[in-house]
């Protein structure tokens, strides 16, 4: 069953107006030439939008709706290889709804309603993000005082963000801790070069960072978080997915070898329709972990729905950005072809919080 | 209906499918209307059919005045969707009931729907398809069996293949070539509702794949047939056959309804898994297995998740027609795939067929070698890509 509420209808039609008129292509590139700069008039444009308080509570200045609203914004974004710190901070600021206590909502939600910039550092440097894999440790000395050291990656936004999420371990449990940027030392956030030349990614360093026990949330819910990613990059996937398979029809219809369009091969064709059903299939499956998110208060209904749309998008998407390139000939070998951007997009979700076979295994213990 | 009226309406059905569900027969049932081989298996469906329309569970939103229900849509649809969770038996007349009667409703005259339409519903008339030739099957177009006018009787002379139901048929939906003349191929063409009983017809039943019998090879040697049999107008006949086939691959609404296979669920697949087994353990304990399994399980999800979207017209996307159009094509390729892998579940007996000595009798064998029915087929899942290919993407033709 799916389910889609007049609020999500409303924000795909004007997500989608303004990611187009943002975000073509060009525009893409050029931002990926001066090294992503954050576009500070885009971003308040997005704050004046109401978009980075789609899912903070009313009281603290937001909407208050729920993270499944959002789907639609993540996938019109997708669909233009727009990437803001929207995705960092409607994260982080998960981690605060669920785990955060009164004062530290009050502290950081109103901000980030108003574009202060929050993100989310859950994978340690080995690359591992379950709970069961955090390496970072939250120690406590005989005092009393308490000190965060490790290492993370795939941080995104870091460089720009004022607060960062970090999971740590405290003896044998998870914890979240609230880091200020600005109390990192220098060299702390370093640039990581990931294969998605639209992300901001980073590498983090702690080592004995002195935690105030305010810093530290009281909850300790920590796989909605995980899904919560998991269920954000599908709908980005759905998007680019959606997108690349124009890029593909596109040139079909235009190149000419052999005095015939090459779109009219069905050595083309077919594989063409195989991407097109796996876009359908995606978003199905998107949309209908975006109602299971909003509606099912099972826990293995969530967990299974949302592995299942990342499972079917980290598939689908990285075969037609690999079509894609193989359907552009030489052309499709070039950095001027688009093809590349959405393979290299495709590759970075495939392997942010499992790909495929991660999904299927969780999904044979969820299932059988 | 409110959703109380169609929870009640859905524990009436049900009942009432548990309480008349026949027991299962000595023999092995057909599991789709494409598979009918012998005359126990059709008496057998053709009764069942009967006692489905008698207590008025088909064609419930077809007109009253033509022995249809007049009801909603949406009591057929779930009569449809019980008919299937019950496991019980398909109606067989399903060329009658979702392909050759809405057409009828929609263009026929009067005295058409009149003569046909309650025959239909009731299993009385049994209708089949005469669109394939030997040697134009995918090339519909291209149909040669000839239709001659004489006075008010055509003259019919060729040769139609893998007719359904053929040796049952009372009618046939035909299409024959009245002119070589015109623009194209299909400009001579013209659509019939042809009676069977003419003399000259005879349907000479074929051999399927697995050893059983279920379509017919139907020669016409100058056989008459009445003039007014004619659907449309004389070189319009491909027009309504795409219009049929419309029907046939589920595009567009207005069948009778009522089940016309069995419903084969994933649930049955991961069933299997569990019974089977492979090197002397459940199959599904098998790990390579079991993520093949997943796999599968996707697929067949994503089939249903897809037909959920599918009615919300806000998320129709760049191409609102891909769901409804692919319907065909992922159903029938999920099928085939489904009932291979189910034979992959039991090791070394992956290799039994139909006998006591094959799990389930070796319905599992048989069922994927007649899934091919669905992938050939009423289009084949080529033909499918590139009607996809071209009318939903817009691609250049082949
Ligand atoms: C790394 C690299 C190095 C190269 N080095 C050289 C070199 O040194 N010298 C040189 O001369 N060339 C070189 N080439 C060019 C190479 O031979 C061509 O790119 C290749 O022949 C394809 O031609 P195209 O790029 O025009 O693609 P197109 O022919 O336009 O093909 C586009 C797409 O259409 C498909 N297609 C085209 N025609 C058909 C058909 N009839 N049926 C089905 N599908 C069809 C293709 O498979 C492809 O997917 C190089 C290419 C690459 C990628
Ligand atoms: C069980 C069963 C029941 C049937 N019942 C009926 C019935 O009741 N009435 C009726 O009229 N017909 C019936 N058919 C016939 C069915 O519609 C045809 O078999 C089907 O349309 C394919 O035609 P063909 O058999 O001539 O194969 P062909 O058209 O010769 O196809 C052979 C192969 O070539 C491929 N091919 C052909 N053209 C193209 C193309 N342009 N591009 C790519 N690939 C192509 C096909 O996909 C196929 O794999 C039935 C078939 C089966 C299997």
């Amino acid at each position: 069953m799916i389910r889609f509420s007049e609020e999500q209808a409303m924000l795909l039609d004007t997500a989608r107006e303004f990611c187009q008129k943002r975000a073509p292509i060009d525009v893409v590139r050029q931002a990926i030439q001066a090294g992503q700069p954050l576009d500070a008039t885009l971003w308040q444009t997005m704050v004046d939008l109401g978009w980075l308080g789609v899912t903070i509570p009313e009281t603290y200045g937001g909407l208050g709706l729920d993270l499944a609203d959002t789907v639609p914004i993540f996938e019109a974004m997708g669909r233009q290889l727009l990437a803001t710190p929207m995705l960092a901070s409607t994260l982080a600021t998960q981690v605060l709804i669920t785990n955060g206590s009164d004062e530290q909502k009050a502290q950081w939600l109103p901000k980030i309603a108003t574009g202060q910039i929050a993100t989310l550092a859950l994978t340690e440097a080995n690359g591992s993000w379950e709970s069961d894999q955090i390496t970072t440790q939250l120690n406590q000395s005989a005092a009393g005082a308490m000190t965060l050291t490790g290492s993370k990656a795939f941080v995104l936004d870091a460089g720009v963000a004022d607060v960062i999420l970090v999971s740590a371990l405290q003896d044998d449990a998870l914890r979240w801790c609230l880091v200020d940027a600005s109390d990192l030392p220098d060299g702390a956030i370093q640039r990581e070069v990931v294969i998605d030349e639209t992300r901001r990614s980073y590498s983090l360093a702690f080592s004995d960072l002195p935690i105030r026990a305010d810093q530290v949330l009281p909850g300790t819910s920590f796989k909605k978080i995980e899904l919560a990613a998991m269920l954000l990059i599908t709908a980005e996937m759905s998007g680019g997915l959606e997108g690349v398979l124009a890029v593909i029809v596109d040139y079909l219809n235009t190149r000419k070898q052999f005095d015939r369009l090459i779109g009219s091969y069905q050595a083309m064709k077919h594989p063409t329709v195989d991407i097109l059903m796996g876009a359908e299939m995606t978003r199905s499956y998107l949309y209908h972990a975006a109602t299971v998110w909003r509606d099912e208060t099972d826990d293995v209904a969530v967990e299974s729905a949302v592995r299942m749309a990342k499972c079917c998008a980290s598939e689908q998407f990285s075969e037609a950005g690999d079509r894609g390139i193989q359907f552009h000939g030489g052309f499709g070998f070039t950095y001027e072809c688009d093809a590349q951007l959405f393979l290299r997009r495709a590759l970075w979700g495939q392997y942010q919080f499992g790909d495929e076979r991660h999904q299927r295994q969780k999904l044979a213990g969820l299932l059988f | 209906m409110n959703e109380n009226e169609i929870s009640e309406f859905r524990s009436d059905v049900r009942a009432w499918l548990q309480d008349n569900k026949p027991a299962a027969p000595s023999f092995l049932l057909p599991e789709t209307f494409m598979e009918v081989g012998t005359d126990q298996q059709f008496e057998f469906l053709r009764r069942w059919q009967q006692t489905v329309y008698e207590a008025g569970y088909l064609g419930m939103s077809w007109p009253e005045a033509y022995g249809g229900g007049g009801q909603p849509q949406v009591m057929q649809d779930i009569v449809n969707q019980e008919m299937a969770a019950q496991r019980v038996p398909f109606v067989p007349n399903t060329i009658g009931l979702n392909w050759a009667g809405p057409l009828i409703l929609e263009m026929g005259t009067e005295a058409d729907k009149q003569r046909y339409i309650k025959n239909i519903l009731s299993a009385e008339d049994i209708w089949c398809q005469g669109f394939s030739e030997p040697d134009h099957g995918s090339d519909l177009g291209n149909a040669q069996v000839r239709a001659v006018k004489d006075g008010d009787e055509y003259v019919i002379n060729g040769s139609k293949i893998w007719t359904s139901l053929g040796s049952y048929a009372k009618y046939m939906i035909l299409i024959a070539r009245t002119s070589n003349e015109g623009p194209n191929k299909y400009a001579g063409l013209s659509f019939f509702l042809a009676p069977m009983t003419a003399d000259g017809i005879t349907p000479t039943p074929i051999k399927k794949l697995t050893g059983e019998y279920g379509f017919c090879q139907t020669y016409f040697t100058d056989a008459r047939i009445p003039a007014d049999c004619m659907l449309g107008n004389e070189g319009e006949g491909w027009s309504v056959a795409m219009k049929t086939l419309m029907f046939e691959r589920g595009a567009v609404g207005g069948q009778a309804g009522g089940l016309s296979m069995m419903d084969l669920n994933i649930n049955d697949i991961v069933e299997l898994a569990r019974r089977a087994t492979r090197n002397g353990r459940p199959a599904i304990e098998d790990p390579l297995t079991r993520d093949e399994l997943v796999k599968l399980v996707l697929e067949a999800k994503g089939h249903v998740v897809m037909g959920s979207r599918a009615r919300i017209p806000a998320l129709g996307g760049t191409y609102p027609t891909a769901v409804a159009m692919s319907g065909k094509l992922r159903g029938t390729e999920l099928k085939r795939k489904m009932t291979r892998f189910a034979l992959s579940l039991q090791g070394a007996n992956g290799a039994r067929f139909i006998s006591e000595a094959a799990l389930d009798g070796g319905k599992w064998q048989r069922s994927y070698l007649n899934a091919f029915s669905g992938t050939i087929g009423g289009g084949t899942s080529q033909i499918q890509k590139n009607i996809l290919g071209e009318r939903v993407l817009g691609l250049p033709k082949s």
